[in-house]
């Protein structure tokens, strides 16, 4: 049963003293309870738009957007999500920012403590409870940040290319751990990245975006066995999903770079 | 190596070379000074000797004027201070964040940063006469609208992510608020007290021109009449200590209370 449900969204853009940009046209998408799905697809391709969508801090032109059949309508605590950008609160500590969300539901302290050592042991940086995000690197903040999204126990995690930011070793260790908390918790998450190795590592479904307009191209199953661990990623099953890819995003990346090219002569 | 010198930009010297610089600098301006005075370039009612100085602050100090002087200045700025920034912050934070706040507020401090705050004394006399309070708001009035629009920026530049972030934790609009927006805005919000504690400092001897009859403005104002150039000084150097004293307050207070906070 899909539980978070995308019918017919489009989302148009009116800059002000420029043309209009359809950043997501007449997309539908399901995604069902437990799986980890992906979006992947150039930049620009509205894809964050989707995902902001679904955690409800944007609104769609038209079209409906529902999670257990309910309406999505504005943000919500049972929408976690995770940014690529550091967005722990500089004056919170490692512990305090995981209870964020616990203390807002006011649940009582020591309840939010515990939610919080337990999900800070899940992502390793037990030892780091009281440390200040200015002490910690940007895998040890994601991973952070991952804890913090999910102590509201979400129906479903968003993760907006969280990784984008860290460097291809901290990257791949940060998936391995990704996968780790995923597996024991059984989450439903929905991933975006740009990043196809990415994509096909984590995803039980990849969905190929393509841009301008935004539109899900295609949708791959990745059945590649779980638990997954690096040496995945050079296995013969995993290169042909990479180059199935690879190829509809090929078409997409030259499709995006001659639309961009014409808006700029235009 | 070519990279790391005195004259490489950008590049860390020695805790040594910093301070004997700093009191090379100090120093030569001293040395100018008494070559000026004792090397009697300059006549003593243009310009003081160090020890007549030095002189008239002992003799001050010692029948307390001096202490008279600094409390009577010292309760005049930090009045109009607090007075600004109790008004300043909340509603820079607001008007930073909230385009609503914004258009209300802009047109009037787009347009009052703009007036030195001597052309409003006449009216201030009218209005509220020539005892302290108007004194307290040339102090307010000069650090007000400026506090104003620093904060405003502060409050702008606080990252959107945040926000979004609060919203998908579960936080409402009052929450994001007072639980997001405003502890994110602390720091800059610190930083621009302490410029503008520098500049109500500034504006001493504007506030304490009309009808004082104590304070360190008032001190020199009234050693301008005779020419007591010594006492001028006095009244100069007391200001920029007590300024300097404040600085490291706020510094201090940063550090102490925003521990969190990455960059000084």
């Amino acid at each position: 049963m899909s539980m978070l449900s995308l019918r017919d969204i489009t989302v148009r853009f009116e800059p002000k003293g420029k043309p209009p940009v359809l950043a997501l046209d007449d997309v539908s998408l399901d995604v069902a309870n437990d799986t980890f799905s992906v979006i992947v697809g150039p930049s620009g391709c509205g894809k964050s738009t989707l995902l902001r969508l679904v955690a409800g801090l944007e609104t769609p032109t038209s079209g409906r957007l529902e999670l257990d059949g309910q309406p999505i309508n504005g943000p919500s605590a049972d929408r976690g999500m995770v940014f690529q950008s550091y967005t722990l609160f500089p004056w919170l500590t490692v512990r305090e920012n995981v209870m964020f969300g616990p203390k807002l539901k006011g649940l009582s302290k020591s309840e939010c403590e515990d939610i919080a050592d337990d999900l800070i042991k899940a992502v390793h940086l037990d030892g780091f409870e009281k440390s200040y995000p200015k002490e910690l690197s940007g895998g040890m903040r994601q991973r952070v940040a991952l804890a913090r999204a999910l102590a509201n126990d979400p129906r479903i995690l968003l993760m907006d290319e969280p990784f984008g930011a860290l460097d291809s070793q901290t990257r791949q260790m940060m998936q391995e751990l990704l996968l780790d908390v995923w597996q024991s918790r059984r989450k439903t998450v929905l991933f975006i990245t740009h990043d196809i190795d990415e994509a096909i590592f984590l995803g039980d479904e990849v969905h190929v975006m393509s841009a301008r307009p935004g539109l899900i191209k295609q949708s791959l199953d990745i059945s590649i066995e779980r638990p997954r661990h690096i040496d995945a990623l050079t296995s013969p099953e995993f290169m042909d999903y990479k180059r199935t890819i690879l190829s509809l995003m090929h078409d997409e990346a030259i499709k995006a770079e001659d639309a961009a090219n014409q808006r700029k002569s235009a | 190596m070519w990279t790391r010198s005195l004259f490489s930009p950008k590049t860390d010297i020695d805790k040594g070379t910093y301070v004997t610089l700093s009191l090379i600098s100090v120093a030569v301006i001293l040395a100018l000074w008494c070559l000026l005075t004792y090397g009697g370039i300059t006549p003593r009612d243009f310009l003081a000797a160090p020890h007549e100085v030095v002189q008239a602050g002992i003799k001050r100090m010692a029948n307390m004027s001096l202490f008279e002087h600094m409390w009577a200045s010292l309760v005049v700025i930090l009045s109009g201070f607090i007075l600004a920034s109790i008004f300043a912050v909340p509603i820079g934070i607001l008007m930073g964040s909230f385009r609503a706040v914004q258009a209300l507020i802009e047109p009037i401090t787009g347009f009052m940063r703009y007036i030195p705050v001597s052309a409003l004394i006449p009216l201030l006399i009218l209005w509220i006469g020539i005892g302290i309070e108007q004194k307290i708001m040339v102090i307010f009035l000069g650090t007000f609208f400026q506090q104003l629009i620093l904060i405003s920026d502060v409050s702008a530049r606080i990252s959107k992510d945040l926000i979004d972030c609060a919203y998908t934790l579960g936080a409402d609009r009052r929450r994001v608020v007072t639980r997001v927006l405003v502890p994110a805005c602390m720091p800059g919000v610190m930083d621009n007290l302490r410029v503008t504690m520098g500049w109500a400092w500034t504006y001493l001897v504007v506030a304490e021109l009309v009808a004082a009859d104590t304070g360190l403005g008032y001190m020199i104002l009234n050693a301008m009449r005779g020419l007591f150039t010594d006492v001028i000084l006095l009244g100069v150097f007391t200001i920029g200590i007590l300024g300097l004293i404040t600085d490291f307050f706020f510094k201090w207070a940063r550090r102490r209370l925003l521990p969190w906070s990455a960059d000084f």
